[in-house]
């Protein structure tokens, strides 16, 4: 789950004490007037979960409150990476002596959270990591020691931070224990800024919440912004289903990730294009009434494709829920059936006797039957 | 992380719903259970097994070679370091949706352990004809049947239809390995492979790998300096780019995690790499003689 800024500021950087410029969100540029009243010269940044805000006109600059009305309605008008501008963070401006970067993720191949810092801030990672690999510091933690001063100090070693060293390992600390107790897959500051007067200030933030935590993060997962969907994909989501839209021709219907992959998969080797992604599959499994729905519910479906293969999931609980979908939607369009595994001799029969379709033995059959009838 | 005819095996969780379902399904399979653990059940008997209070409680009064854990992603983390204290040997997490901090904390203890983790989010592991761990259809003749070939997969689902596929082509299998679909899991593709490279009865490999991690390039490594002959099918090949990692994640994975990645790695070394599942089967039943399974 993504955050935008702000919310990433107030939820996970104040909380521990990293230090954020004085500001507010709002949603009016009669309230971004009134904060740049209040705080001086500001900087006016659209709130949205994707990044490139700059370069897409998302962040500006207000000296005064009638510059900042003017800055706040540009941004408020404008959809950044498909997401319609409707909050913008106002924070007060202060002169930037240098800009450095400090992140804590998940380092999924060592299976360790993993810091990381650069003196040379402002820009994307990705850049500093292909134009000065050097320049980027990495320290993988073990979770039971934690990450305290001491090992900070050895990460930003040797490091010309001046002044700023021990504020920036403090935050370096304070960092991890976000990146712990808010249980992320990334927390990034970029920039964190040495400030003229010497203080250090983190001036952006990304977080993303790992998914698995959001039951038991439940206050945090509340501040998470809005994923896009499309009113289908809203409607999978409230049931519980992974449903994503895609602008194909053939809809399936599939259980586990691995064979609803390999069913897009196949459609695609056939020559067809897949409809959608629906992972049916884990405790999923009783919810196939509700997903055929969905399926025959994307626009452009001209032939359906059902392929099940018990392992967990029970394809005669799967079937039932089809057949009970079918008969009451009674769709017009040709499906082809390809059921396995656990349940399965149930599920064929029912299959026949309701719907009076015969399963096919290999999927491959089943899709290339499907991919034909939809063109 | 092939079972063995004999071993012992504790189910963590075995007095809940898909506990019983799934042991009995065990049990009927040939796997030798050696009891379960329900902290709240300790010294009841549950299908005939002896509950204890702990995996702890469990080895001070039986044997017991694998532990299979059948708990809540919420109380899944406390289950293993249950049983890595107890020192069982070879840990089977089914349990889908572990929150990454608890997995993290699973594997920093597993490293001063002789414990391995299979999973988390494993369909389990089957031998055919001796017995199987976990949520896999092991006791059904039209999916497994015993022979030669090794199968490795992330999915439950998908590694069933392969297996399926391989019976009714007339080829058996020695082993099949689940290793699951999380990001941090504590046997990779390549231990996998390693396990099934040394497995006597394995003439030759199924190796069903999935987008995203670098498992497969890591596999294709160890691949080159194999006889036997893999065959591989990797899903997503068509998914739409998923929910991206921030930018910092990018980095870290440096550079695989795509189809295109993972089918050159595995074709360098020599690898065949199919286009649907069946023709894996296919593939392997068209070897010649002296490579047959």
């Amino acid at each position: 789950m993504d955050f935008e800024e702000y919310a990433a500021k107030e939820n996970v950087l104040a909380p521990v004490g990293i230090p954020i410029p004085r500001g507010r969100v709002c949603t009016t540029p009669q309230e971004a007037a009134a904060i740049v009243q209040e705080c001086g010269p500001s900087v006016l940044k659209a709130q949205v979960p994707v990044g490139k805000r700059g370069k897409a006109g998302g962040i500006k600059l207000a000296n005064d409150a009638a510059a900042a009305a003017i800055a706040a309605q540009q941004i408020l008008a404008l959809e950044i990476g498909g997401y319609n501008v409707e909050r913008l963070l106002v924070e007060r401006r202060a002169p930037i002596a240098r800009e450095l970067y400090a992140a804590v993720l998940t380092d999924f191949a060592a299976r360790r959270p993993l810091v990381l810092f650069s003196t040379e801030g402002g820009m994307d990672i990705e850049e500093i990591a292909a134009e000065r690999p050097d320049a980027i510091r990495r320290a993988l933690v073990d979770p039971r020691a934690g990450f305290d001063v001491a090992q900070a100090n050895a990460l930003l070693d040797g490091l010309d931070l001046g002044a700023a060293a021990q504020q920036v390992a403090d935050i370096l600390v304070r960092l991890y224990r976000a990146y712990r107790e808010c249980e992320a897959e990334l927390v990034e500051i970029n920039p964190l800024a040495v400030l003229t007067d010497g203080s250090v200030v983190a001036l952006d933030c990304k977080f993303t919440l790992d998914d698995s935590a959001a039951a038991r993060q439940a206050v945090l997962a509340a501040a998470a912004a809005q994923p896009k969907m499309t009113a289908l994909e809203r409607r999978g989501a409230e049931h519980g289903l992974k449903f994503i839209q895609l602008d194909g021709n053939v809809g399936l219907l599939a259980n586990g990730a691995g064979l609803t992959m390999t069913t897009m998969d196949v459609i695609d080797h056939f020559g067809g294009r897949p409809a959608n992604f629906l992972e049916i599959g884990g405790e999923a499994y009783t919810k196939a009434e509700v997903a055929l729905d969905l399926v025959l519910s994307n626009p452009g479906v001209k032939s359906l494709v059902v392929n099940f293969c018990g392992a967990f999931a029970r394809t005669d609980v799967m079937a039932d829920g089809v057949v009970r979908a079918w008969e009451s939607l009674k769709p017009t369009l040709p499906a082809f059936f390809s059921i396995h595994g656990t349940g399965a001799a149930e599920a064929v029969a029912l299959v026949r006797e309701r719907l009076g379709i015969e399963c096919y033995d290999l999927m491959e059959d089943a899709v290339k039957a499907a991919v034909e009838a939809a063109t | 992380m092939i079972y063995r005819a004999g071993q012992t095996v504790l189910v963590q969780g075995i007095t809940g719903k898909q506990g019983t379902f799934w042991a009995e399904k065990m049990i009927a399979a040939g796997t030798k259970l050696a009891g379960g653990v329900n902290p709240k059940r300790a010294g009841e008997t549950h299908l005939g097994l002896p509950v204890f209070g702990s995996a702890v409680d469990a080895v001070r009064q039986v044997h017991c070679d694998i532990a299979v854990i059948f708990i809540p992603p919420g109380m899944a983390r406390d289950a293993v370091f249950d049983a890595i204290e107890a020192g069982i040997g070879t840990i089977v997490v089914l349990t889908e949706h572990i929150p990454a901090r608890d997995v993290i904390d699973i594997h920093a203890r597993l490293r001063d352990s002789t414990s391995r983790m299979i999973g988390p989010n494993t369909a389990g592991i089957v031998t055919p004809g001796e017995g199987f761990i976990g949520i896999m259809p092991g006791d059904n003749p039209n999916v497994f049947k015993p022979g030669h070939v090794g199968v490795i997969s992330r999915s439950g689902s998908l590694g069933t239809l392969i297996c399926l596929n391989l019976t009714r082509a007339g080829l058996g299998q020695s082993a099949f390995i689940g290793i699951g679909g999380d990001p941090m899991i504590g046997t990779t593709t390549r231990d996998a492979l390693e396990a099934l490279d040394r497995d006597e009865r394995t003439r030759a490999v199924a190796l069903i790998g999935e987008i995203g991690g670098a498992m497969e390039e890591q596999a294709a490594e160890y691949a080159r300096r194999m006889r036997k002959p893999i065959v591989s099918f990797i899903a997503g090949r068509s998914s739409p780019p998923g929910k991206k990692m921030g930018h910092a994640g990018a980095i870290v994975t440096e550079g695989g995690g795509s189809y295109e990645s993972k089918r050159r790695a595995l074709e360098s070394v020599g690898v065949r790499v199919v286009d649907t599942p069946n023709e894996l089967a296919t593939y392997l039943a068209n070897l010649p003689a002296e490579q047959a399974a």
